[in-house]
């Protein structure tokens, strides 16, 4: 059994059925990569260098950008693939809109 | 090869149900305790909807409590309603009670004040429960069309086994059961996100593609609003550890679960009634207890669930079947797992394989066999809300 499962022929990364340990060969079709680094079951690993800021495909689609490059071999997750999808971080901080309120009286003139 | 059956129960308003239940409605928070002693009299034929809204809300989620409680005495998995009130709530018994009437079920309102108090309330529902279950059980199981079915497919507490093996393999029956005429009903939205392109794909027109994409951007604008990285909810902590990285990933293998081809026939709110053949999305969140909740609401009568690290998650009456695609959940939550498809990984099955089995079991339990969920008591119910309760 390949401890390595892949998609979609256009994806970049595979998923590992089992622990891999570095130094291990796996293969996709005809071509091995060797494991860089301890990748755990069910995370993913790049099945071929991905330049920073290009797509990270799974299922044939893109499932984030690539932070930094990832060489073939790596363990792909969290630490090197951003999401493109609901980044409020990322987003300009607004003013809450004022129009229609009514604007609080000074704390001094409460009690007036 | 004829089409496939399931025993049913046969409603008088053309509807069929996979259960047939005693439902206990408390119109509001206060009433939930007593609703659920009355049930737990009955049980498990009587079941109840303990919920903490119906008092106290704003309009819209005011409406969204009243017509999800409303959808639950209408639903063909119920028998009889018995709707307990206190009487001062904003919720209307009558109304819920007109909305098993209207369904053709005997529905009867107990009311905590005007009844002098918890005890003899309880007394007076015990005693209506008991013969409403007794009636009950004399209605007899018939042969039914697959086409009568609305299956609620959902994922939870996933992994990277979910999108490989039994989010797809549920994909495959979602698809075998469209093609016989039955439905589906996908909730979730914020795990659409990222896989919509998808979905809207499948949409037999712009408009329907349209009303798919407006409730995803407004999900994803009100994650945006608060300035927040949707990370750490989307995927959550315990995703992220079994090997999702974004949203994107997530949705992906979660979409699966909704059928590889079946039309995208309709959008509708939560709990919303599903009336169209193929397959509906429901505007629901992605908490499991609440999307489940509001899928069976708009009339789904068998939930199928997929989890990967394992969930306890049921529903007051709808059953609902655990798959799970990771051999070590099946092993070590195999008290809360009803089907193991991990075969799909390792090659002892195939896919379809797994598929044809997971579509027997639809059909049994559709059929009355008892489920994880239900011979453990589990029957969580969440309504959804979306503004401050005041």
């Amino acid at each position: 059994m390949n401890p390595v499962i892949v998609i979609s022929v256009a994806d970049n990364v595979g998923t590992a059925l089992e622990t891999l340990e570095p130094g291990r060969v796996v293969t996709r079709d005809a071509a091995a990569i060797t494991v860089r680094e301890r990748i755990p079951r069910g995370h993913k690993i790049a099945l071929a260098a991905i330049a920073a800021g290009a797509p990270v495909i799974k299922y044939g689609n893109s499932i984030g950008t690539a932070t930094s490059e990832i060489a073939a071999g790596a363990h792909v997750h969290t630490h090197n693939v951003s999401s493109a999808r609901g980044r409020g971080d990322l987003a300009s901080r607004r003013e809450v809109p004022q129009d229609g309120r009514i604007a609080e009286p000074p704390d001094d003139r409460r009690n007036a | 090869m004829s089409a496939p059956v399931f025993q049913g129960y046969r409603r008088p308003d053309g509807r069929v149900g996979t259960r047939n239940h005693v439902l206990v409605v408390p119109t509001v928070i206060c009433a939930s305790v007593v609703a659920e002693r009355v049930a737990a009299a009955v049980a498990p034929i009587g079941t109840a909807l303990p919920h903490t809204a119906g008092c106290g809300q704003l309009g819209p989620d005011m409406h969204v409590t009243h017509d999800t409680l409303a959808a639950y005495c209408g639903h063909p998995n119920v028998g009889a309603v018995l709707v307990i009130a206190l009487g001062c709530e904003q919720v209307v018994a009558q109304r819920l009670a007109e909305a098993a009437r209207a369904a053709g079920k005997p529905a009867e309102i107990v009311a905590i004040q005007s009844e002098g108090g918890t005890v003899r309330a309880t007394a007076r529902a015990t005693s209506i429960a008991r013969a409403m279950a007794a009636d009950l059980a004399r209605t007899p199981r018939e042969a039914c069309d697959v086409s009568s079915l609305i299956l609620s497919v959902k994922c939870g507490g996933s992994d990277y086994t979910s999108g490989l093996a039994s989010n797809p393999a549920l994909g495959l029956v979602a698809d075998r059961l469209v093609d016989l005429g039955g439905s589906a009903v996908l909730g979730e939205i914020a795990e659409i996100m990222g896989a919509e392109h998808l979905l809207a794909a499948r949409a037999p027109n712009a408009e329907t593609a349209g009303r798919l994409l407006r409730v995803i951007n407004r999900v994803e604008s009100e994650a945006m609003a608060l300035g927040l990285d949707i990370r750490g909810t989307q995927p959550s902590p315990g995703n992220i550890r079994g090997g999702l990285t974004t949203i994107e990933e997530k949705s992906l293998g979660a979409t699966h679960k909704g059928g590889e081809r079946t039309p995208l026939a309709d959008v509708v709110p939560y709990a919303g009634r599903i009336t169209r053949k193929g397959l509906t999305v429901m505007d629901t969140p992605g908490l499991d207890v609440e999307s489940v909740t509001g899928m069976v609401g708009g009339g789904a009568q068998v939930v199928v669930f997929t989890t990967g690290l394992g969930t306890p998650t049921g529903n007051p009456i709808a059953p609902v079947i655990k798959i799970t695609g990771n051999a070590r959940t099946a092993a070590s939550m195999a008290d809360n797992i009803d089907l193991d498809v991990s075969g799909v990984l390792d090659d002892r099955e195939t896919l379809d394989a797994a598929a044809a089995r997971l579509f027997d079991d639809v059909l049994a339990v559709a059929s009355g066999k008892e489920t994880a969920t239900e011979r453990l008591g589990f029957r969580e119910f969440a309504i959804h809300r979306r503004n401050p309760t005041i």
